[in-house]
């Protein structure tokens, strides 16, 4: 379908905006596109990643193994720097996961209708990567079976978690958006999933999603209370995507330690956050919504206006680098102004220039149009987002650690195989759920794609717009 | 499947129409046509449809306030109480009730609550799940969840009467009436 050509970006003079969903769809026409991919089976594509996935997924699966059996002491930590990749790796993982969130709640309390189209896809990709964010604060101490130590569990040592930690803030922030996270994500695939049902053949199917929708029929009654508790959600989840990242960032901030504590970071990290987490949107929905024939639903318009949340996100980003930079100085505080000149000139400048050029840099080709509605060169910037992404955590932590208050206890820090496989390893997590997710749900919100339809109103009428299909 | 057969054992009749603005014109006729035990079926919610069928607000954020603020009370009773009752131990000299360290997980636990009563609440106020109802006997049904849009009065309605009701929304311009046993 090359509907890559028509174009739904530009404002005519006349008619205005064209409309989101292109192609002059039917209401039908929406819900045959949306499940076609999941009723005639997976295209060849979708095999080859899920395996790629599955074998990243066992490398995961061996190193966790293998931590568990021999303790941490297979991982690069050394005395100085004790935080290395399971707190750099979760910070990026949780990062991510606030697309998800701030497409479905926040951009639903703003009525931007362009999110109805790449919300379903985002709210799980939020999922799994909380999932594998949690992994690592599960496996960090490498024993596992006391992890329980984190819950406000009676026990027989009559001990309990310390609530004044910004580390058990953090264990309740994300467990708790991951949990709400669910919920939105499963509200909205309640109506979905009766669609899937009543189109479903098999018995297997149709029971399963059955099963899944709990009866829903549409019935306006309960379209009015769902409607209420989506609009709940929304709210609710407004503050609590925004105190997520401001929560992980205590982590540091707390700390009395020169480069964390400063308290630029909660809004820094919330920026970050969305930055990379609508950089990971793009990178998953660019190839699936080709391979699925979805450019008429996830247009050009989408992607651009999600391109503009780049933008702006980095450049947020991008200056609260060069304020801490100002704070260092302005500050006066000889360690501050060390770890920051450390950071930028010392042993890991090499990661600090990779992580300013990801962030800051790549990010300024969106202010061109042509490049911002071009779904290849997005789709490139995008991975250099998370990448650049990643290394700002790992500046964050290393740097600040490696060198501390005395000279003496100096060191340089460096990830053995252990960690390199880990991290590797829960992208095949990510990926593996994904994959899974693409063809058993529908990925686009076909409910709510229908409402955004002009034909949807119901004070519209066909003959007052020539381009619109009529009803038969 | 015709209106003309009548079987004593019927739920109710039930009307298809083709687009959301015939469902909402339908919509506002048998409203004042003084119908209490019917409903409006769409794949999608129609907007201001709940008007058209004279339905009142929903109380659901009231159950969200009440259930939300006790997650508000269950953080600050379970953080004093484990540092300032269970477990008194001087962490970097921090106060026992230091409750400006414990603002965050006030906040999580109310709105972790709080999201749970909003789907759980919407779900039973909505009587959910029920996987079976008499409409899904009905083989045009399916396309509720799809493009069509329907209409369902049922026989329990004290102004039901199986000709005149059948009559009534076929003059709606209905695409097709039928029983549902």
């Amino acid at each position: 379908m090359a509907t890559d050509a028509l174009d739904n970006v530009s404002l005519d003079p006349v008619d205005g905006r064209a409309p989101l969903i292109l192609g002059r769809e039917d209401f039908r026409a929406v819900t045959d596109d949306v499940v076609r991919p999941i009723f005639e089976g997976p295209p060849k594509v979708w095999w080859a990643v899920l395996s790629f996935a599955l074998t990243l997924l066992s490398v995961m699966g061996i190193s966790i193994a293998y931590l568990f059996w021999e303790g941490t002491g297979i991982w690069g930590l050394n005395n100085p720097v004790g935080w290395g990749w399971a707190i750099i790796n979760f910070v990026f993982w949780v990062g991510i996961g606030h697309a998800g969130t701030l497409i479905s709640a926040i951009l639903f309390l703003f009525r931007q209708k362009w999110r109805t189209s790449i919300n379903r896809a985002a709210e799980a990709m939020t999922l799994f990567a909380v999932a594998c964010a949690l992994t690592f604060p599960g496996i960090h101490v490498g024993r596992v079976w006391v992890a329980y130590y984190m819950a406000p569990v009676p026990n027989q040592m009559a001990m309990w978690p310390n609530f004044r930690s910004p580390l058990l803030w953090d264990v309740f922030a994300v467990s708790i958006y991951g949990t709400v996270s669910l919920l939105f994500w499963y509200t909205g695939l309640i109506p979905d999933l009766a669609t899937m049902r009543d189109r479903a053949k098999s018995l297997i199917s149709k029971r399963l999603y059955g099963t899944f929708a709990l009866g829903w029929r549409g019935s306006n009654r309960h379209w009015l209370h769902y409607e209420r508790a989506y609009l709940l959600l929304a709210a609710l989840a407004t503050p609590l995507v925004l105190s997520v990242h401001s929560i992980v960032s205590f982590d540091f901030a707390v700390a009395q330690l020169p480069g964390w504590h400063t308290t630029i970071f909660p809004p820094y990290f919330v920026a970050g956050a969305i930055f990379s987490g609508f950089a990971m949107v793009l990178t998953l929905m660019i190839p699936v919504r080709k391979l699925f024939k979805w450019e008429h639903i996830i247009t050009v318009r989408h992607m651009e206006n999600m391109c503009k949340i780049i933008l702006l996100t980095g450049s947020l980003v991008g200056y609260a680098y060069a304020m801490e930079f100002f704070i260092a100085w302005y500050g006066a505080n000889e360690y501050e102004r060390y770890a920051f000149i450390n950071r930028a000139f010392g042993p890991y400048a090499w990661a600090y220039w990779t992580m300013v050029s990801c962030n800051v840099i790549s990010p300024q080709f969106f202010w061109f149009k042509k490049l911002r509605t071009n779904p290849a060169f997005i789709f490139v910037i995008t991975i250099f987002v998370n990448i650049g992404m990643w290394f700002e955590r790992f500046v964050i932590t290393v740097t600040s650690l490696h060198r501390d208050f005395l000279p003496s206890s100096w060191d340089y820090y460096r990830p053995t195989i252990w960690d390199v496989s880990t991290f590797l390893g829960s992208f095949g997590l990510f990926l593996t759920l994904f994959t899974l997710f693409v063809r058993f749900l529908p990925a686009i919100a076909i409910a709510e794609v229908k409402t955004v339809m002009p034909q949807a109103d119901p004070h519209w009428h066909p003959a007052d717009h020539g381009h619109a299909e009529g009803e038969h | 499947m015709g209106a003309t057969h009548t079987k004593p054992t019927r739920w109710g009749v039930l009307a298809e129409f083709s687009s959301a603005q015939q469902i909402y014109h339908a919509c506002e006729q048998v409203r004042d046509a003084g119908f209490k035990k019917w409903d409006a079926y769409t794949p999608f919610p129609v907007h201001g449809l709940d008007k058209a069928q004279g339905l009142p607000a929903s109380f659901l954020p009231w159950i969200v306030l009440v259930v939300g603020l006790t997650g508000t009370a269950t953080a600050i009773g379970l953080q004093y109480w484990v540092h300032a009752i269970a477990y008194p131990l001087v962490i970097s000299g921090k106060p026992f009730a230091a409750w400006p360290a414990y603002v965050p997980i006030i906040f999580e636990l109310s709105v972790l609550f709080s999201a749970f009563a909003a789907v759980f609440g919407m779900l039973a106020i909505n009587r959910l799940p029920m996987l079976n109802h008499p409409l899904f006997t009905s083989e045009r049904f399916g396309r509720a969840s799809d493009d069509r849009f329907f209409i369902a009065i049922e026989a329990t309605d004290p102004k039901f009467d199986a000709d005149r009701t059948t009559a009534f929304l076929q003059g709606l311009g209905a695409d097709h009436v039928e029983f549902v046993e």
